[in-house]
């Protein structure tokens, strides 16, 4: 493979060599810190060490039996598959629309529709806690669901419309010519073939609410504290181990998540 | 009646259908636009309000308060990080994007995964991350030691050097995806082309590659720019207070002093001076950062 020229112009791999060595540094930048905090879970001391000088489930033991970590995962995962289905649902029947309304309406409301994705998270949080207050959806699962929605919605939007314009949607139209009504040939001609992309979103969604930080930091109080809540509590204070278990788990389950949808992704094209 | 006469009714009829048939889809997205509208859109109206109405009327004090010299010192530490951290990213991103959409396939997406592996692990993780390596007692300090470079530990977290190391990392996919995919869709031939008329390799690359990569370089550029002027996480945790963004001073003016006006107000400059870097972007590129960055 390093035979041969590198580029169109010719320039040998060896002549820039540096610049492999610096992407390589790049790669380690990007990816060595996360990983790093994998072993450093299973260190014995209060002082995490790399590589550990003892080895032990410790921190592990102390996420499993806090009440308190476990409640708030438990609320985290409850809000993420909520948002999840509610982001989906709500965001593909927008897209549907818009995509096959072909009206000059719809580019300005899907451009209304991505603003959470523009507007600073920090703004929405506090707007969101203004509005959550009269109506006392504060520190309730719905509120957390209802705020974190809308932070997906931007992206189901995104990645359903792009699944949208590789499908034909003359395709519907010969099923309705023979007799479908439209929630029926949109059931059975078109969701199917753009269920990767939704598949993806509803993916991403989930990712979305389990990540939030700030939203939650407002408007998810008392027994309702996410995960990322109290570990940015925790942080905040002293640097506990136990978020290094917490976070090697954490760092498991993106991992599985990357890899289903790279696969999605790749049975799309 | 003839057929004549019913032509012109039945193309009303159709275009009434028509009409009827497009308001009918385009009310699919009702349940969304209710959301965003009542979460996002009146909030912020609501906001916008109380920045200017107070307890005696309307006033302007939460505005004229940020002359103040604390406020000022936050906004130049917001712009002084937004600027490093982009073009930090900038350095490092761009040999990273033309690197990978040169390899092969398989190394490509190698690379590209290692890129969003990074995208798809929790913000806090990959903050704890930071703070656990960057302590005191931390990793890199260790072995700096370890190895003699330094006697004492570096103060390398709780200050303005932690919180760009950790918000290089958090922004630096924003700026490579983007330009990954401009890149990918360059035609090679030109540089050949380039190559065949004489020049040399530098050459080719400054005046044929890099005017061709400033559609995705743009989008990244934009991107990372306006998360970090908004970014609050990180810089909270990596700053350790010490460094204070215009985020945090949000949620400090809310949280701790219940000061509605001066966090809404606050909020207002910040959504300014967020959609105002946004719309010069789109004049001078015709391109949206949302829709160029996914």
């Amino acid at each position: 493979m390093l035979r041969g020229p590198a580029t169109e112009t010719q320039v040998t791999h060896l002549q820039r060599l540096w610049l492999y060595i610096l992407c390589g540094l790049v790669v380690l930048f990007l990816v060595g810190p996360t990983l790093m905090v994998v072993p450093m879970s299973f260190s014995n001391s209060r002082y995490l060490e790399f590589p550990p000088q003892e080895w032990s489930f410790r921190w592990y033991r102390a996420y499993f039996s806090s009440l308190e970590w476990r409640r708030a995962t438990a609320v985290s995962f409850q809000a993420a598959s909520l948002t999840m289905v509610v982001a989906t649902v709500v965001g593909t029947l927008a897209a549907y629309g818009l995509h096959v309304a072909r009206a000059k309406a719809g580019r300005y409301i899907s451009i209304l529709l991505t603003l959470p994705m523009i507007i600073p998270v920090i703004l929405l949080a506090v707007g969101i806690f203004l509005s959550f207050a009269p109506v006392g959806l504060n520190s309730t699962i719905m509120g957390l669901v209802l705020a974190h929605s809308v932070l997906a919605i931007p992206l189901v939007l995104i990645t359903v419309t792009a699944g949208m314009r590789n499908f034909d949607i003359n395709q519907e139209m010969v099923a309705r010519s023979m007799g479908a009504s439209r929630p029926w040939a949109f059931l059975t001609i078109t969701l199917p073939q753009i269920r990767n992309s939704a598949l993806s979103a509803a993916l991403l969604a989930f990712i979305v609410s389990l990540d939030e930080v700030v939203i939650a930091l407002l408007i998810a109080g008392g027994d309702k504290a996410t995960l990322t809540r109290r570990m940015f509590l925790a942080l905040r204070d002293e640097i506990d181990p136990t978020i290094a278990a917490i976070s090697t788990l954490l760092i498991g389950f993106s991992i599985l998540m990357l890899l289903v949808s790279q696969l999605l992704q790749r049975k799309r094209d | 009646m003839s057929a004549a006469e019913a032509e012109p009714r039945n193309k009303r009829a159709l275009e009434r259908q028509a009409r009827k048939e497009q308001a009918g889809l385009l009310s699919l997205s009702l349940p969304a636009f209710i959301l965003v509208g009542s979460l996002v859109l009146v909030p912020i109206a609501w906001l916008f309000w109380l920045s200017i109405y107070g307890n005696d009327g309307f006033t302007l004090q939460n505005y004229t308060r940020m002359l103040h010299p604390s406020y000022r010192l936050t906004l130049i530490t917001t712009f002084e990080l937004a600027f490093l951290v982009t073009g930090i990213c900038i350095l490092l991103g761009y040999p990273l994007a033309y690197i990978g959409a040169q390899l092969g396939p398989r190394m490509a997406s190698l690379l590209m995964l290692c890129v969003l592996f990074p995208f798809w692990t929790s913000l806090l993780v990959r903050t704890y991350a930071w703070l656990v390596l960057l302590q005191r007692r931390g990793v890199i300090n260790t072995w700096l030691m370890e190895w003699g470079v330094i006697d004492a530990p570096l103060k390398l977290v709780h200050n303005f050097t932690g919180t760009a190391i950790g918000m290089v990392h958090i922004m630096l996919p924003f700026l490579v995806l983007p330009l990954y995919a401009n890149m990918k869709a360059i035609d090679t031939g030109l540089m050949k082309a380039a190559s065949n008329l004489g020049a040399s390799p530098t050459r080719a690359f400054w005046q044929i590659y890099v005017p061709l990569t400033y559609s995705g370089l743009g989008a990244g550029v934009i991107l990372v720019f306006v998360l970090s002027l908004g970014f609050y996480v990180t810089p909270a945790l990596l700053g350790g207070g010490r460094v204070m963004m215009w985020a945090m001073q949000i949620e400090r003016s809310m949280a701790v002093y219940a000061d509605w006006g001066a966090a809404s107000a606050l909020g207002v400059v910040l959504l300014v001076m967020t959609l105002s870097i946004l719309w010069a972007f789109a004049k001078l590129t015709g391109a949206s950062a949302a829709t160029g960055a996914k």
